[in-house]
């Protein structure tokens, strides 16, 4: 029996001592409306855990395993994944997802088994809101607000502003409340300060109200399709002023529906490929032999979140939750989008730049830190 | 009515609660093992009460979804917003259950009125007409900012569990299952089989056609609000269209007409979504070839075109299992 026993510890021994990989999960919507941003952000973790293990994995000898999952930008589909990534693949970390409505479905389930998370692109307030062990890659909503006011009222030099949003959209609404309340603080005049409807094609009617107000710039924080449509009859109304927006305005279709209306056009964005640093540009460099095509922000960002767990994970030399929630929240690090620490609620204090739309190229103009 | 048949669907259920009990207490089951029976149980409510009114009555709903939207809302903001119920209190367990129950009559409460006006249509019309009220609800909860606008209502306290979830698709099967053998379910089927002559033979096809919308809604609004409490959030998108047709679905791949078949395919198709999950991503492993988890979609497409192509009554037809019929009839 004796014999038995000791064979046996000697094997657990030995099991133990061999270097097992660190399994990860990863999570984001590769099917469903939102796949682009999902395939991106994929693309971007993908990445991240391969040169991490290139270089000789994350702490001890011990390799980074991706375990990728699809929550098709379904909520419920999203308590399916986060429960099998944690119960049946035992995951140490998750790195998850690109919706908000699906992190909020999952951070209460990480948080409730302690299992550390950080969303890369989910802007959300509430979700790291949910507990301590849940993080983000990217900025709020509010300060995107905050530094298109800064950037229109000290780069542009505007002292009047428009704002138009979406009534039906909590993220335009809360970029353009935020814009306003900044803008009004460094001394600018808000003169109209517009809502239309969700699924609104003609804003005539809104535009007009705004332009009797003859702003210096219009602030549109919309998604792209609608700014296409917006900057266009803006412009056959007579507006001749700059534009400024926010993230929503990332996408190679926007000048393809606004065509020359969006010149002059500035939004902020969480990262450029134009960005000079070395950082930037070896990641752009990778990311195109690799994958082919040009990162755009929610392939930055699922790099940089990954990358900040894997950091986290190795600053914390173990696979226990409470651990890696401690080195995460130690975080102090230079990634694609920025120099990256957390606040006490765990968002991200990072930088933000601005893109500018000129000749129907996005081009990089300035980074704006906090 | 014989005595021993009675109660062969309750010592079935009973066995199946023991056994997923034990495992799950002996780790043998995980929790995400567990989250997917919940997930089935629930698909079991929202399938067997939609084959009430598509399958047994024979008309075409395709907004069933919108009924489960209005229980989830309803009790999510009675457990949330009113309430403020916390999970760590033993004593919030009934106005929990109060509330999911509030949730259903609310939902039952908008069948009714959806039914009025619109059963007097018939077939495609109505399809349409239900279709319309389904989105009608989601753009409603995506205005209202009280629930969360288009965020979705948050925070939702964790309530539905194995147990609660499995009692509630018990008396679902078992009420659908009587009221289907009584007189009322015979007018129901009448109706389906042949509308204009159960009206010759005095049934209220308008009334009984509203009874069996407002009884779906009821037990699609129970099925709502018990998803609400198992993944904490509440949120336009997942009362839409789509998820109306993938009940639909359930009912059309068990067999129209059939409560087995509805449980079943329940739970066979949630079942088969997570199995491909992880049969593909075996098979990628294995293989090493590029294929990816999105290629599950696709697979689980053509299982149910074969489905529809070689049996397309559906896996049960209308047939009933001995173990679900409480009175033999033929």
């Amino acid at each position: 029996m004796k014999k038995v026993l000791f064979v046996m510890a000697l094997v657990v021994l030995v099991a133990a001592s061999y270097a097992q990989d660190i399994k990860i999960g990863g999570i984001g919507p590769v099917t469903g409306e939102a796949a682009t941003f999902g395939i991106s952000t994929k693309n971007g973790m993908t990445m991240a855990v391969d040169e991490w293990n290139a270089k000789g994995g994350i702490f001890g000898g011990r390799k980074a395993k991706l375990i990728f999952e699809d929550d098709k930008g379904d909520p419920s589909e999203g308590a399916i994944v986060w429960n099998k990534l944690i119960q049946q693949d035992n995951v140490v970390a998750i790195v998850g997802t690109v919706m908000s409505k699906v992190s909020l479905v999952g951070a209460p389930i990480s948080q409730a088994a302690g299992i550390p998370m950080i969303s890369p692109t989910s802007t959300n307030e509430k979700v790291t809101l949910v507990g301590d062990y849940i993080f983000r890659a990217c900025f709020i909503d509010p300060f995107q607000g905050t530094v298109g006011a800064n950037f229109a009222f000290n780069d542009l030099k505007a002292r009047s502003a428009a704002a138009i949003f979406d009534l039906g959209n909590d993220y335009t609404k809360g970029l353009a409340e935020n814009f306003k309340k900044q803008f009004e603080k460094l001394g600018g005049k808000v003169v109209a300060f517009e809502g239309h409807p969700t699924g609104t094609t003609d804003f005539k009617a809104q535009l007009t109200k705004i332009l009797q107000g003859k702003p210096d710039v219009i602030y549109i924080p919309d998604y792209y399709n609608d700014v296409g449509l917006i900057a266009k009859q803006a412009r056959e109304l007579g507006f001749k002023g700059p534009l400024v927006g926010g993230d929503g305005w990332d996408s190679p279709e926007l000048v393809k529906i606004g065509g020359t209306a969006v010149e002059n056009g500035f939004f902020t964005n969480h990262y450029s490929s134009e960005d000079k640093r070395a950082i930037v540009q070896d990641f752009v460099k990778k990311y195109k032999a690799k994958f082919g095509a040009e990162p755009d922000a929610l392939a930055a960002l699922g790099y940089d979140a990954m990358y900040i767990m894997l950091d986290a994970i190795k600053r914390a030399g173990s696979t226990k939750g409470a651990a890696i929630r401690d080195a995460l929240k130690a975080t102090d690090i230079n990634v694609v989008s920025g120099r990256i620490k957390f606040d006490e609620n765990r968002n991200p204090i990072k930088s933000a730049v601005i893109i500018e739309i000129k000749n129907g190229k996005q081009v990089y103009r300035t980074t704006v830190n906090p | 009515m014989n005595v021993r048949k009675l109660p062969r669907f309750l010592i079935a259920v009973v066995l199946f609660y023991i056994v997923v009990e034990v495992l799950y207490r002996t780790e043998i089951l995980n929790g995400y093992l567990l989250h997917i029976i919940n997930l089935s149980l629930i698909y079991v409510i929202l399938a067997t009460s939609l084959n009430l009114i598509n399958g047994i009555t024979g008309q075409f709903s395709l907004g069933h979804m919108g009924f489960a939207g209005v229980g989830a809302y309803v009790s999510g903001s009675l457990t949330t917003l009113i309430l403020k119920l916390s999970v760590t209190n033993p004593a919030s367990m009934l106005p929990f259950l109060l509330s999911i129950i509030a949730g259903g009559v609310v939902a039952a409460f908008v069948g009714f009125l959806i039914g009025f006006p619109s059963l007097r249509l018939k077939g495609d019309y109505l399809a349409i007409v239900t279709l319309g009220f389904g989105e009608i609800i989601r753009t409603i909860f995506n205005n209202i900012d009280a629930v969360g606008g288009p965020r979705g209502l948050l925070g939702i306290p964790k309530f539905s569990n194995f147990t609660v979830i499995l009692v509630a698709a018990f008396l679902t099967v078992v009420i659908i299952r009587n009221l289907i053998e009584s007189s009322h379910g015979r007018a129901m089927l009448s109706i389906r089989e042949n509308e204009l002559a159960a009206e010759l033979v005095g049934v209220n096809t308008t009334r009984y056609k509203v009874m069996a919308f407002t009884f779906g809604a009821f037990f699609a609004g129970i099925a709502g609000g018990l998803l609400a409490h198992l993944i904490q959030l509440a949120h336009p998108t997942q009362f839409g269209f789509i998820k109306s047709v993938e009940v639909l679905i359930m009912i059309y791949a068990g067999g129209v007409g059939s409560l087995t078949g509805s449980i079943l395919a329940a739970f066979g198709l949630t079942f088969l979504s997570e199995g491909l999950r992880l049969g593909i991503r075996a098979l990628a492993d294995a293989t090493g070839l590029p294929i990816g988890g999105e290629w599950r979609m696709v697979v689980y497409a053509l299982l149910l075109i074969f489905i529809m192509l070689f049996r397309n009554e559906g896996l049960m037809g209308m047939r009933e299992s001995r173990i679900i019929k409480n009175v033999e009839v033929d």
